[in-house]
């Protein structure tokens, strides 16, 4: 039966590869694309180091989703808690041996790769919750007992990496595991008392702030008080979107971006380049795919049989969207800019990893769907 | 246990079901946010963010305007550009800016004054803009760098363009000179300041002044698409400069040379003009100085020398010089007298030296005396007591009047020279209401020998000399060329039609004509008669004609008999001081009275005299009497006036055909 088969696992190689989700395939290889000529583009229209090395990678960890695709998905929450624990001690490492650079010790060598464990640990944290949700019932959720540990579970990282100090990754952990905690059931007063005790607390978190990221904060308030100074980023980056009118300056033509007025254009600030280059209609354009994405990933979650999946599903479509919404409003000037990469179309080995990790959960979730988890 | 067992696992689906829903909505809610921010800054303030990202990557770079040239009559440049070998750097091209200065320092042998200078100008100056090292590399220099060019990253030998003044000294009071523009400059003139780059140069004086706005050009216009740090990427556009306009003026060469060559180790000035056209053949001060040496910024010695100078080659003598005119004037004060019909030229005075007047003596400069004189010889030798006779029946009023009509007392270029001044003759009511005095009648008496409160320029003695010579007609004096203005044909033509005129009011009524009313100013004269009858006016020029060609006259050893270049003159030998009675005894000799206290000589004549065509006028400071120190030199220019007059006529016509 097929029941039997589907529960025992034993679905053939052929129906597998039928039941993977292309449409979510092609949106990604799309958005590989794109993020390939957005970066021949900071690369002022040449094949070099930076253009090179995000194709290499996004090919590379492209396979390894697909391949990673077909473990089953009890693999997954088998490894649940063991995937956060190797990231957490990897942050440790990071934070006791890491390299540092531009001031924030956030890398570890691993010898192959400068691995930043804390883009990983955005997705180590939905693994995690899911797994101990899995489990959880529904009237043992808002028990102290079992809200003690999860917040354990969240602070350790967010401590470790602001420690780093990278103020931006530790709050998008935060937020993607606060998104989880919601989902899988936790009463909404406990994230109220929690808000306010952040905003009692805020006039000291701010004091414990490092001087540089007050000064960002403060810029976003008023970017044109220091046009060269700390505003410089957010100001360049609105020039460059709203220079870009409805249809774009065309591909390898956005003068704010070859003639280097755009800092951080291939990281944080690709978003800004694209939209420079490509206008209002390409960044709709690209906002669409991403929008399919997030869909795609909600729509297998809404299938899952499993509530691992489903979790993890819901949780990872959630944070996708926190990141791309928190770097889109940063280069537009909506929030402060805090360190944030815009998943698979910015440079950096790690965040890429991480997401494509996330997408061979995912992929695993839709080809196990029917697998229910003990 | 199964998770999704049961009861509880139902609950725990539904609320996760529940709040993914609400999540979605947030989210789209979300979406639409960053949508619509994104349409108002592409869509909306789209304009806005494109010229603020035109203003950061394009960056206009100013080349300096090519400034017009002046020419003289025969299209001889007199003020041209020169190509000059620069050296150029541009600080942030540059990966050792001080390594860089070093070696330059040596290789150019920059003295460590200039070398500060340089320094401090870099430090006043944005990295990306270009700091002149030199703005005058000698060819050697040009050489020495070319050579060692490979090791001076980042230092650029330039070809650029500088004024000249081919002729160095002989016209620089008459063009005035070009240096670096000042604060003051950029203030004043919005021309100069809306195409003003580093080390523009302007016109400081004289015509380089007066002109500036037509000479200086248009720039030329590089822009540049920059990066953001103002590294030139590519040029967008060039837009040439247009060079100034080209001035043709109306002077010699030749003769200004000559001028210069005749006044040399001499403090004066001389003038001559066309007597129809109104056109400067030459105006020359004297001592001049090279303007060349402003046009880098002059050196402290240099300039150290011209200040100093006690003959002082920073006044243009010819147009702000104010000297007495002395015997000079005495033309002016006969004719006064003859048009007034104060006395005829039957008129006779006798002679003794001196005469008492008002209970004063006044001497003549003659102390054994004339003799018996008429007006005739009066102008012809000079005869000083004559001349207070006839001033003192004249008055001082009546002469006022015939002088300012004939030029004196007033600006001859009105605006062409900023520096011109306008001189003084005297009147009553000047006395009056400037000194706050009344007129002492003996004053009447030197003032009608050229001394006293009567201040004139050579310029407007020459002016006053050519409206003699032509008949007694007024014209108007220029230096600009121009070829629309009217030919000496149809000048003369005019002149003689306003002569006949007149001629037919004089007959018809007498008495309607009142020439003690002053006319007024302007073009409509032009070509007028000044005279109220033609014959004083030759009786005036015939006397002058005598004082140079009749034994006895005070210029007749100047003269010169070829009928060709025969010319008519007065001396003049003005006092600077009041001669005490113990000198007029001692007599001295001009090289035993200390400089500053010797007589100015001056002299005024036309030529040729018959058919006079130009007029001149000669001054030398403290030179001592006219008819040794001045006519002299009047003699020698003559000649060189009217052989250079054909040639004149031929360029002229020349360029009538053109048009």
């Amino acid at each position: 039966m097929f029941k039997e088969t589907a529960l025992s696992g034993q679905t053939t190689f052929f129906q597998k590869l039928r039941s993977i989700d292309y449409i979510l395939i092609v949106c990604i290889l799309i958005l590989g694309v794109i993020s390939s000529l957005a970066m021949y583009a900071t690369d002022g229209g040449e094949l070099l180091y930076h253009t090179k090395s995000h194709v290499l990678r996004f090919i590379i960890f492209f396979v390894m989703m697909f391949v990673l695709s077909f473990l089953n998905i009890r693999f997954w929450h088998a490894t649940g808690y063991l995937f956060y624990i190797v990231v957490l001690g990897l942050l440790i490492w990071a934070s006791l041996y890491g390299i540092t650079a531009s001031g924030s010790q956030r890398w570890v060598d691993l010898y192959f790769i400068n691995l930043q464990p804390s883009e990983l640990m955005k997705i180590a944290i939905i693994v995690c919750f899911a797994k101990f949700y899995h489990r959880a019932q529904i009237n043992q959720i808002n028990h102290f007992k079992n809200l003690l540990v999860p917040m354990m579970i969240l602070i350790l990282p967010i401590l470790l990496v602001i420690s780093q100090p990278d103020l931006g990754t530790s709050i998008l952990i935060a937020i993607s595991g606060i998104i989880v905690l919601w989902l899988a059931g936790i009463n909404l007063k406990y994230f109220i008392y929690s808000g306010l005790f952040l905003l009692i607390s805020l006039p000291f978190v701010i004091a414990f702030l490092k001087p540089y990221q007050k000064l960002r904060i403060l810029t976003f308030f008023n970017p044109d008080k220091d046009p060269l100074g700390a505003g410089y980023q957010i100001i360049q980056s609105k020039i460059a979107i709203g220079s870009g009118g409805l249809t774009g300056k065309g591909f390898l033509k956005g003068t704010q971006g070859y003639l280097e007025f755009l800092p951080e254009k291939h990281t944080d600030f690709i978003f800004t380049l694209f939209s420079e280059e490509h206008g209002f209609i390409g960044s709709l354009a690209l906002l669409f795919i991403y929008g399919i994405i997030i869909y795609r990933v909600i729509d297998i979650g809404k299938n899952a049989r499993s509530f691992f999946g489903k979790l993890f599903c819901f949780g990872f479509a959630s944070s996708i969207f926190v990141f791309i919404t928190v770097n889109m409003s940063m280069v537009l000037g909506l929030l402060p800019i805090v360190g944030s990469p815009l998943p698979i179309m910015s440079y950096g080995g790690s965040s890429m990893l991480a997401t494509m990790v996330g997408f061979s959960i995912v992929m695993s979730t839709k080809i196990y769907q029917k697998q229910l988890i003990a | 246990m199964f998770g999704s067992g049961g009861d509880s696992g139902y609950k725990k689906l539904s609320t996760v079901n529940r709040r993914m829903f609400i999540m979605t909505a947030a989210k789209l809610v979300i979406f639409g946010g960053i949508i619509t921010r994104l349409f108002s800054l592409q869509i909306n303030e789209n304009k806005k963010y494109l010229t603020l990202s035109d203003k950061n990557r394009l960056r206009e770079w100013r080349l300096p305007p090519v400034r017009g040239d002046f020419e003289d009559f025969f299209g001889n440049k007199i003020a041209s550009n020169l190509k000059v070998y620069q050296l150029h750097v541009v600080p942030e091209q540059v990966e050792d800016f001080r390594y860089l200065m070093i070696r330059l320092r040596d290789i150019l042998d920059i003295d460590s004054k200039t070398f500060k200078k340089i320094l401090k100008k870099r430090s006043q100056q944005k990295s990306w803009e270009t700091l002149i090292i030199s703005e005058n590399l000698s060819w050697d220099q040009f050489a020495k760098i070319n050579f060692y060019l490979h090791e001076l990253s980042g230092a650029k030998p330039v070809l650029s363009v500088a004024r000249n003044y081919p002729y160095d000294e002989k016209f620089t009071h008459l063009l005035g000179y070009v240096a670096q523009a000042s604060e003051k400059d950029l203030i004043e003139n919005e021309v100069i300041k809306k195409s003003h780059v580093p080390g523009l140069r302007v016109g400081k004086i004289g015509l380089e002044k007066t002109y500036e706005n037509q000479l200086i050009g248009s720039n030329g216009i590089q822009r540049y698409e920059v990066n953001a740090y103002g590294k030139r990427i590519n040029q967008i556009d060039f837009v040439e400069g247009k060079k100034g306009t080209n001035i043709k003026l109306t002077v010699d060469t030749e003769i200004q040379a000559q001028c210069n060559e005749l006044l040399k180790d001499k403090a004066g000035s001389i003038c001559v003009m066309d007597i129809y056209t109104g056109e400067l053949i030459a105006m020359h001060s004297s001592p001049s100085f090279d303007p060349n040496l402003f046009l880098y910024g002059i050196s402290h010695d240099n300039w150290n020398e011209i200040l100093n100078n006690p003959k002082k080659p920073l006044i243009n003598r010819s147009i702000q010089g104010l000297y007495p005119p002395g015997s000079t004037i005495k033309p002016i004060v006969a004719l006064s007298a003859l048009e007034n019909d104060v006395i005829s030229t039957k008129f006779k005075v006798n002679c003794t030296g001196k005469t008492e007047m008002y209970g004063q003596t006044y001497h003549c400069w003659k102390d054994t005396g004339h003799g018996i004189v008429d007006l005739r010889k009066a102008l012809k030798v000079s005869c000083d007591t004559f001349f207070y006779e006839m001033s003192r029946r004249l008055g001082v009023d009546r002469l006022n009047l015939t002088a300012k009509k004939f030029g004196l007392g007033e600006k001859v270029f009105n605006g062409t020279y900023n520096e011109e001044k306008k001189g003084l003759i005297p009147s009553t009511q000047w006395k009056k209401n400037v000194l706050g005095r009344g007129w002492v009648l003996g004053e009447t008496l030197i003032t009608g020998i050229g001394q006293g409160y009567m201040q004139t320029t050579p310029l407007q003695l020459c002016l006053m000399t050519a409206q003699l010579a032509n008949g007694g007609f007024k014209i108007k004096p220029k230096i600009i060329y121009d070829k629309k203005s009217d030919s000496y044909e149809k000048i003369k033509a005019e002149m003689e039609k306003n002569r006949l005129e007149l001629l037919s009011d004089f007959q018809q009524d007498d008495a309607l004509v009142d020439f003690s009313l002053e006319k007024k100013k302007g073009d409509t004269d032009l070509y007028k008669p000044l005279y109220r009858n033609q014959e004083n006016v030759k009786f005036v020029l015939e006397a002058m004609f005598a004082s140079t060609n009749e034994v006895t006259g005070t210029s007749y050893s100047s003269r010169i008999n070829d009928k060709k270049y025969q010319f008519a003159g007065k001396t003049g030998t003005s006092q600077v001081k009041k001669i005490t009675e113990i000198q007029r005894e001692l007599d001295l000799d001009i090289s035993q009275i200390p400089y500053e206290e010797r007589d100015h000589a001056l002299y005024v004549a036309f030529g040729p005299y018959v058919n006079p065509r130009y007029a001149l006028s000669v001054f030398v400071e403290h030179g001592g009497a006219g008819s040794s120190a001045a006519a002299p030199l009047a003699k020698k220019l003559f000649k060189t006036i009217v052989d250079r007059h054909e040639e004149r006529e031929k360029i002229r016509e020349k360029s009538l055909m053109e048009i």
